[in-house]
């Protein structure tokens, strides 16, 4: 049972970043019609501006300290931080602990810009081109992004801690009734499924409680009949593609302390997420995140010395294997709409 | 000619021509000038050309004349890269069984993958074949080289041992892969004045089956078994209502273009017999797309010229340091040098790949028929032709046998 | 009985009944053709004709076989062919490669297509879609593209697309929708040769009573998902039933 719930754990934090990459990637399918193969990269941007705050408080200026030397007797030389010099040591220090989370606050306005962008820029003249295309250009995209980031950051991951008091483990044993030391879970990565329920509940909040949202949905299930009723669907087709990069970019965001980031990481999340999206169903938003959690569970209960002992390697192709199941049996995926893309 | 028209019996015969001269062609500047760097014609990358010239004209079977896109193209490459090393390792170095097993393999995997990927079309196709692939990737990187079972050698690839069995090894028969005791790697240069020409015998088999590979694939556009496959692209409603099932048309093609894949694999183990899983990954997958488009797919010449264009990018771009760079804008203003070098270098060396992006972006916004329709378009602008008179010329050139 | 028969079909679409107990008898030889205002139940009735959709109950039946269940190219190969409302052709093929499709199709039924040409064979094809062509009037577009023709000749290829395969039952709906009234009368000339010429049982389905009038023999009017008469020509024109299910509309 413990080890059960374990593993349910473990599928967590993966299961997050699968469900909100998919859930973007949905919105966009939904809403524009769009295939987009640049969405992990806009996952990937996210890490990367966490990444960029902690390096900008971590911008130093040195001074020589005479009262130290060094090992070789030379006057030390200190590294102090702006952030510390300006707001005192110890908020200084706080805010160098806290820039994942704050990252947030500072990613938000930047993905959504990158979202109008990419979509009045780009995506907008591709709305009435073959999915084919579509997919051809936001790949290239996606490869553009990508490269971009590597020449400014390098090719190397760069670890991006979180705050001290999230780190390490805490033992849920107890709580749950179990032998102490059974379930074990690193804080931070619970913190992360909290985030991500979090953002998922305020998108389907958004979509549903907001006239914008209302008609966003009545935009995706027909987007003629809206466009007859003199609603500008278009700009809010823009505006949603600014959500759907915001969530990507925050799910990116907090996924930073859980892998060091690295400029190929959206590419390896999109090409699950993309599985994730045909498993729950063309255009379906719960679909997507129920998907993207089942898959991420499934990966962590394949990935038991047990599951790999008694099929080799089953860990490494569980989620492609489920996909191919489920779209030869249930085409629609899990919850697809009739008629969304089936043939 | 051959069962041709004229005109792509004249494509042909460029497409023989350049292959058979490709050491020249390739080489145009001197040895000691300092354009060298870009000469292309070495071996390494001239192999490298005609193979991933045939990847590419298979993928354009496949994807040119139906449609179907797949991203998981790259499975029945290393595929045929495994089989290659095998018979090497069973049988010996003569590549011969190597080629024909990785044909035969790439085509059963083929088969079996279109038969489940092909019962769905569109986005699902591409991501259906793209998860085939990834999880064949995952295999061959690590579950198929446990030691119980080592079929792939995991990360460090498959390769020749001393102690392998190799039955059928000839005494004396060279100990590198040989086509009837021609060693692969064997190269014959000439020096005439400053130049050095390098003439490959792997090239040359390669250039050899390359330009036979073109040549079936041109009596494929042309066959009324190519018409139906881009009747099926066109149209598939029409198709239904025709009476026909389209599923025979579209899985014979991504057979045929899956053996093509599987036999560039096979070649690349021939010239180096080293196969490893990385050559299944989703970005292989991915580079014979961008092959195709920018070369222009559904067009038959397409494909090699992607293919050669974005071989050439990776090695010769990728060599393009800062110190070359100043050397070119040696001429100019202190300041304006050190800016043109700021802005190009990004573009060139280890950031090739964002120059292959942004050429890709502009084909597909700008181009989609890629370098083909780019120069027919030029063309039209020279010869100042009315576009009417085009349209006519080339729906003659399309319908087959008059 | 007729050549195709439709007995007690009902559908639903979750509270809307789109079929009401249809029943429809198309006598062979004839041209029958179904009319109905917006929203009766005529596109919902070809999708159950052409297998579709599958009716909740009730049966479909060509020539005595029931076409319920079964694929479109199957249904196509039991001699029903399909004129759609917007003319579904090959529109990256020229219009002689549109025409040899179907001749191929037919004369090499599933799976025989050479990959590699056989000329011999294809002279015989090459010949055969150009005596269609001249047929329609259409042999000096044969090397068009067929994509940049006008909406007229997008669909005399594709009703010749469909006879050079010898149908028995020739499906049109709404076959002069959203036409020019000179392409529209083309359209209905051809009709007419069509009908004279073979031996063929053309069901259409039409808004345009001009088009209906012009070329039906028999017409059953739906309103509702019911068939409200079915009459010849004539006797529908005063049939007070129709004037009220038209109220309003030209008829």
């Amino acid at each position: 049972m413990d080890a059960i719930i374990l593993q349910i754990l473990n599928g967590l934090d993966k299961g997050s970043a699968y469900a909100l990459i998919a859930l973007g990637l949905t919105l966009i399918f939904g809403t524009l019609g769009v295939v987009n193969f640049a969405h992990g990269a806009l996952f990937m941007i996210g890490a990367f501006c966490a990444v960029t705050l902690s390096k900008i408080f971590s911008l130093s200026y040195e001074v020589i300290d005479e009262s130290q030397t060094d090992f070789l007797g030379n006057p030390l030389k200190v590294q102090t931080p702006y952030v510390e010099a300006w707001f005192g040591p110890e908020t200084g220090a706080a805010l160098i602990d806290w820039s994942v989370p704050l990252a947030i606050l500072f990613s938000i306005p930047i993905m959504i810009t990158i979202g109008f962008i990419m979509e009045r820029g780009l995506i907008k003249h591709f709305y009435k081109r073959p999915h084919a295309d579509q997919i051809l250009v936001t790949f290239g995209l996606a490869i553009v992004l990508q490269e971009i980031i590597k020449y400014y950051y390098g090719a190397n991951p760069i670890p991006t801690p979180a705050p001290d008091v999230f780190r390490g483990s805490y033992d849920f044993s107890a709580m749950l009734g179990f032998e102490p030391n059974s379930v074990i879970y690193p804080v931070w990565r619970l913190i992360y499924f909290a985030f991500s329920a979090l953002i998922i509940g305020a998108v389907f909040a958004f979509l549903q409680f907001t006239t914008f949202g209302m008609v966003v949905r009545a935009g995706m299930a027909d987007r003629e009949t809206v466009g007859l009723l003199g609603i500008n669907i278009d700009k809010r087709f823009t505006i949603m593609f600014g959500i759907a990069a915001a969530v990507a970019g925050l799910a990116g965001v907090m996924y930073a302390p859980i892998n060091a980031p690295n400029y190929h990481m959206g590419m390896d999340f999109l090409v699950l997420s993309f599985v994730v999206v045909v498993v729950g169903g063309m255009g379906s938003l719960p679909g997507a995140v129920a998907a993207g959690f089942l898959l991420g569970i499934l990966e962590s209960f394949a990935s038991t010395t047990w599951a790999t002992t008694t099929i080799p390697g089953i860990n490494q192709i569980i989620i492609y294997l489920v996909a191919i199941i489920i779209l030869l049996t249930r085409p629609r995926g899990l919850m697809g709409k009739k008629g969304v893309m089936e043939e | 000619m051959l069962g041709l028209h004229k005109k792509d019996f004249n494509l042909l015969l460029i497409v023989v021509v350049l292959a058979m001269l490709a050491p020249f062609i390739l080489n145009p500047f001197p040895e000691n000038s300092g354009l060298a760097q870009f000469n292309a014609g070495y071996p390494d990358l001239m192999q490298k050309f005609v193979i991933f010239g045939i990847f590419a004209i298979g993928f354009n079977i496949l994807f040119g004349l139906t449609g179907y896109l797949s991203f998981g193209h790259a499975a029945f490459l290393g595929i045929g890269s495994y089989s290659c090393v095998w018979m090497f390792k069973l049988l010996g170095y003569s590549v011969v069984p190597g080629i024909l097993l990785s044909i035969v393999t790439s085509g059963i995997f083929a088969w079996l993958i279109g038969i489940i990927s092909l019962r769905r079309s569109g986005i699902y196709f591409s991501i259906l074949t793209l998860a085939f692939a990834q999880m064949s990737f995952a295999l061959c990187y690590s579950v198929l080289s446990n030691p119980k079972f080592n079929l792939t050698n995991g990360e460090t690839g498959l390769q020749v041992y001393n102690n392998d069995p190799q039955y059928f090894r000839g005494e004396g028969s060279p100990n590198v892969p040989h086509f009837f005791g021609m060693e692969m790697n064997a190269t014959h240069k000439m020096e005439l004045g400053g130049w050095l020409f390098q003439f490959n015998t792997g090239y040359y088999l390669c250039a050899v089956i390359m330009v036979l590979a073109f040549y079936l694939s041109i009596r494929i556009f042309r066959s009324p078994f190519g018409m139906m496959l881009r009747a099926i692209k066109s149209n598939n409603t029409r198709m239904n209502y025709t009476g026909l099932n389209a599923r025979p048309y579209t899985l014979a093609a991504f057979v045929i273009s899956g053996m093509y894949a599987g036999l560039a694999g096979g070649l690349l183990s021939a010239v180096d017999p080293l196969a490893g899983a990385e050559r299944m990954q989703w970005t292989a997958s991915g580079e014979v797309v961008l092959m195709t488009i920018l070369g222009g797919a559904g067009t038959l010449i397409g494909p090699v010229l992607g293919s050669g264009l974005i071989k050439y990018f990776e090695n010769i771009f990728s060599k393009i340091n800062d110190n070359v760079l100043h050397s070119w804008f040696s001429f100019m203003p202190d300041g304006i040098e050190d800016l043109m070098v700021t802005l190009i270098h990004p573009f060139v060396g280890k950031g090739w790949h964002l120059t292959l992006g942004v050429l890709f972006m502009l084909i597909v916004i700008f181009l989609p028929g890629g370098l083909v329709e780019g120069g027919q378009r030029i063309k039209r602008l020279i010869s100042g032709k009315k576009a009417a008179d085009e349209t006519e010329d080339e729906a003659t050139q399309s319908t087959p046998a008059e | 009985m007729g050549i195709l028969e439709v007995k007690n079909v009902n559908k639903r679409f979750g509270g809307l009944q789109a079929l009401g107990d249809v029943n429809l008898s198309v006598e062979e030889n004839s041209v029958h053709a179904i009319i109905g205002p917006n929203g009766a139940g005529k596109s919902t009735l070809l999708n159950v004709l052409i297998g579709k959709l599958i009716p909740d109950t009730g049966s479909v039946s060509f020539d005595g076989q029931s076409v319920l269940g079964r694929k479109p190219y199957e249904i196509c190969q039991m001699g029903i062919s399909r004129v759609f409302q917007t003319p579904e052709i090959f529109g990256e093929l020229s219009v002689l490669e549109n025409m040899m499709i179907p001749i191929f199709a037919k004369r090499d039924g599933a799976f025989r297509m050479h990959a590699v040409e056989n000329s011999s064979n294809e002279k015989a094809i090459i010949e055969q879609a150009e005596h269609v062509l001249e047929s329609l009037n259409m042999a000096d577009k044969r090397h068009f593209n067929s994509a940049s023709m006008s909406r007229g000749d997008k669909r005399r290829l594709e009703i010749g697309m469909c006879l050079s395969q010898n149908p028995r039952l020739l499906l049109l709906d709404e076959p002069t929708a959203g036409m020019a009234r000179a392409d529209t009368n083309n359209t209905i000339d051809l009709l007419k040769q069509i009908k004279d010429e073979r031996d063929i049982t053309i069901a259409i389905i039409e808004h345009d009573m001009h088009v209906v009038f012009s070329l039906a023999e028999r017409i059953t009017v739906l309103a509702q998902g019911t068939p409200l008469v079915e009459d010849t020509p004539d006797n529908i024109k005063g049939h007070p039933k129709v004037r009220e299910a038209y109220l309003g509309e030209s008829a």
